[in-house]
């Protein structure tokens, strides 16, 4: 028997355990001696008070689509990809290859091949720690943060040695040429006549975050594969049992897990920098933890949190430019909405349970 | 490399070594508890900055120590509380405490000191000072063992003494004691240990609180010894490295104690000579920073002798009614 509702368990403890990384937060704010609520609406309209407000909160939503899916699909199998920093690295790399070294006619083809190489790249990142996982039962959660520092050493390596263009002390790729440039929305829009900021980095890339959440949810709710996947995720020995793989299953859940993270580098890589850089992830990996969890690893709770995160994002930014409250806050906030609505969820779902089921018994 | 070289790259290595060495034991007594802790990392950032603020304020570095570890040890008992009390996640918890460690620290050293997310440098008695063991200098003149006594074996602050001294003791208290024996059960077989009559809660609490206590010395070592000062992001993955060596020793005190030596001793060279010229090829720097991470992937995937964690490790006990 359900204890509780689906809706409840969808949207309230999510919702709750929002509520309660919300009030903390302000604590927090208090306690650094500045005001809370000032902050709120110094965020609310830095972040969405104009369409350059709205083009960051887009650009970051767009990056953390992708990561959340990531760890999201990962959570289906009931793996814990801690690796999208990582194979969001090997992404920007597949990128960078793509862009640098072949003469594209046209963005759109340009962006074709960049999106298969950034998955591509991405997926492979992830494919050792999850044939590890699945055949040498060593931890996904360990390796992959390993992954993570190799891939990072890697990254500098390769722009320090090998694609750093003669002469440059940065330690990045030269710029991408203009055919790879990919329209920002104020290009998309404005033949439809709506004015969108210039200078704002949303770009095209969110239009394939969005296909993506749609191609996740069909894949687990709608395919044979997703089924396996989550028929796996919850019982490894009934998985087993009716024929599924659990090697295989790993594996090919952990590749399209790396494969979605991979692809958040084309909206950083090639949509906003147009060169790799050496932190272009800048934690969005990392995020998408606390994307997936808000957003109960279904696509349209993790566009809804990624959305959240977002305006985070841009909101502490400008939080940093106009108050005296650090970037940091978003850190702050990100770790509370982690540990509320992952590790200390029984905390709050406990007592709605409680109530549900005395409201039951009166009915 | 001659001779001298070598003893200021070990000395370096012995440095480097402790903070791994004191969050890798942390580490051990928890995991062998059955309780994964991959915020290792937080609970040190959160230690190093408290005790570098405390020691600049009170210009006394044993309030720092004291306030590093009650830091460290505020988000051991928050981790406990996620993963024994509610039964939550003990990696998602991990991961919720490196990131709070993470924000938090810059917050209030902006909001204390107004520096850019550091605390003041420290001077005088808001570091631990090197100890000069006896008969350092009289001994110094002798051939090859006066070097090594006076450079290598002397001149470290208490906190390397006290991390090495900890190996032993901790062997001591995990194979030699009936608490190391209970807690070594309660990461193995809780059920076993619940039907004898023991608490698993308060076991796990216990080695939770231990974790804390080791995390803060680390954290305190960071910031107040091998530093003069707290600066944003301080750790730089040493808590990760820490959790590397633990698997990399087999959840096993002695090797965690060479684990950590190596890896302070790759960190060493990585940090005296960059670049490596071999003659054939040139091995970079980046290459060493990563070889620990590469080392202990190479140990998990059993290629080496497989590395098999506690077994109930990182599983809720639930007490059957």
């Amino acid at each position: 028997m359900d204890r509780m509702p689906a809706w409840a368990d969808a949207v309230l403890v999510p919702l709750i355990s929002l509520l309660l990384a919300a009030v903390l937060s302000a604590l927090v704010i208090v306690a650094i001696g500045e005001d809370p609520w000032e902050a709120v609406k110094l965020m609310v309209t830095g972040a969405l008070g104009s369409t350059y407000g709205w083009g960051y909160t887009l650009y970051y939503t767009t990056n953390f689509i992708f990561t959340g899916l990531a760890v999201s699909v990962a959570f289906h199998a009931r793996l814990f990809n801690i690796g999208g920093e990582g194979q969001a690295m090997l992404g920007g790399l597949g990128v960078a290859i793509v862009c640098l070294y072949f003469p594209w006619p046209h963005w759109t083809i340009a962006l074709l091949f960049a999106t298969l190489s950034a998955g591509l790249f991405g997926a492979l990142w992830a494919w050792l720690p999850a044939y590890l996982q699945a055949a040498r039962g060593s931890h996904i959660v360990i390796t992959t943060i390993m992954f993570n520092f190799i891939a990072s050493a890697l990254l500098n390596y390769v722009l320090v040695h090998v694609m750093r263009p003669p002469g440059s002390m940065d330690p990045a790729t030269a710029t991408f040429p203009e055919a790879t440039h990919l329209p920002t929305l104020h290009e998309m829009l404005a033949p439809f006549g709506i004015a969108f900021s210039k200078s704002a980095p949303a770009n095209v890339t969110l239009l394939i975050a969005i296909a993506a959440c749609i191609a996740v949810w069909a894949l687990i709710w709608r395919t044979k594969l997703g089924y396996e996947i989550r028929a796996f995720g919850h019982s490894e020995s009934a998985a087993k049992y009716a024929g599924i793989n659990p090697v295989r299953i790993t594996v090919i859940a952990m590749l399209i897990s790396g494969g979605l993270a991979g692809l958040m580098a084309l909206n950083t890589t090639m949509g906003e920098a147009e060169r790799l850089i050496l932190n272009a992830t800048e934690g969005a990996g990392f995020i998408g933890i606390a994307v997936a969890l808000m957003g109960r690893s279904h696509p349209v709770g993790v566009a809804m949190a990624a959305l959240l995160f977002g305006f985070l994002y841009q909101g502490g930014a400008e939080l940093a430019l106009w108050m005296s409250i650090p970037r940091e806050l978003i850190v702050v906030i990100q770790a509370l909405v982690i540990l509320f609505t992952g590790a200390l969820d029984n905390m709050v779902r406990m007592p709605l349970e409680r109530v549900f089921m005395a409201f039951r018994k009166d009915a | 490399m001659d001779f001298l070289t070598i003893i200021q790259v070990l000395d370096s290595s012995i440095r480097l070594a402790t903070p791994l060495l004191l969050a890798c034991l942390a580490g051990l007594y928890s995991e062998r508890a059955g309780i994964f802790d991959i915020g290792l990392e937080g609970k040190m950032l959160a230690a190093a900055f408290f005790a570098g603020a405390i020691a600049f304020v009170t210009a006394n570095v044993w309030l720092g120590l004291l306030a590093g570890i009650g830091a460290s040890m505020a988000l051991s008992l928050l981790h406990g509380v996620a993963s024994i009390t509610f039964r939550g996640n003990q990696l998602i918890s991990g991961v919720a405490i490196n990131f709070l460690a993470a924000g938090l620290t810059v917050l209030i050293a902006q909001s204390w000191f107004s520096q850019g997310g550091r605390t003041p440098s420290l001077m005088g008695g808001g570091r631990f000072d090197p100890l000069t063991l006896p008969f350092a200098e009289a001994l110094e003149p002798v051939p090859f063992l006066g070097p090594i006594y006076a450079e290598l074996i002397s001149g470290h602050s208490i906190l390397v003494y006290i991390a090495f001294a900890m190996v032993p003791l901790t062997w001591w208290i995990l194979f030699r004691t009936r608490f190391g024996l209970r807690l070594r059960a309660v990461g193995e077989n809780p059920a076993a240990v619940d039907t004898a009559g023991v608490s698993v809660v308060g076991l796990r609490f216990a080695a939770v609180a231990i974790c804390g206590i080791l995390c803060g010395i680390a954290g305190a070592y960071l910031s107040t010894a091998l530093q003069a000062g707290f600066v944003k992001d301080m750790t730089a993955g040493r808590g990760f490295i820490a959790l590397a060596a633990l698997i990399f020793a087999k959840w096993r005190p002695w090797y965690a104690l060479y684990a950590c030596l190596l890896f302070g001793f790759l960190g060493a060279i990585a940090l005296r000579y960059q670049n490596i010229d071999l003659g054939a090829f040139v091995v970079p720097v980046q290459f060493m920073n990563a070889l620990p991470y590469i080392l202990t992937v190479v140990i998990l995937a059993g290629f080496v002798g497989k590395a098999i964690p506690p077994r109930a490790g990182g599983e809720p006990y639930v007490k059957e009614r």
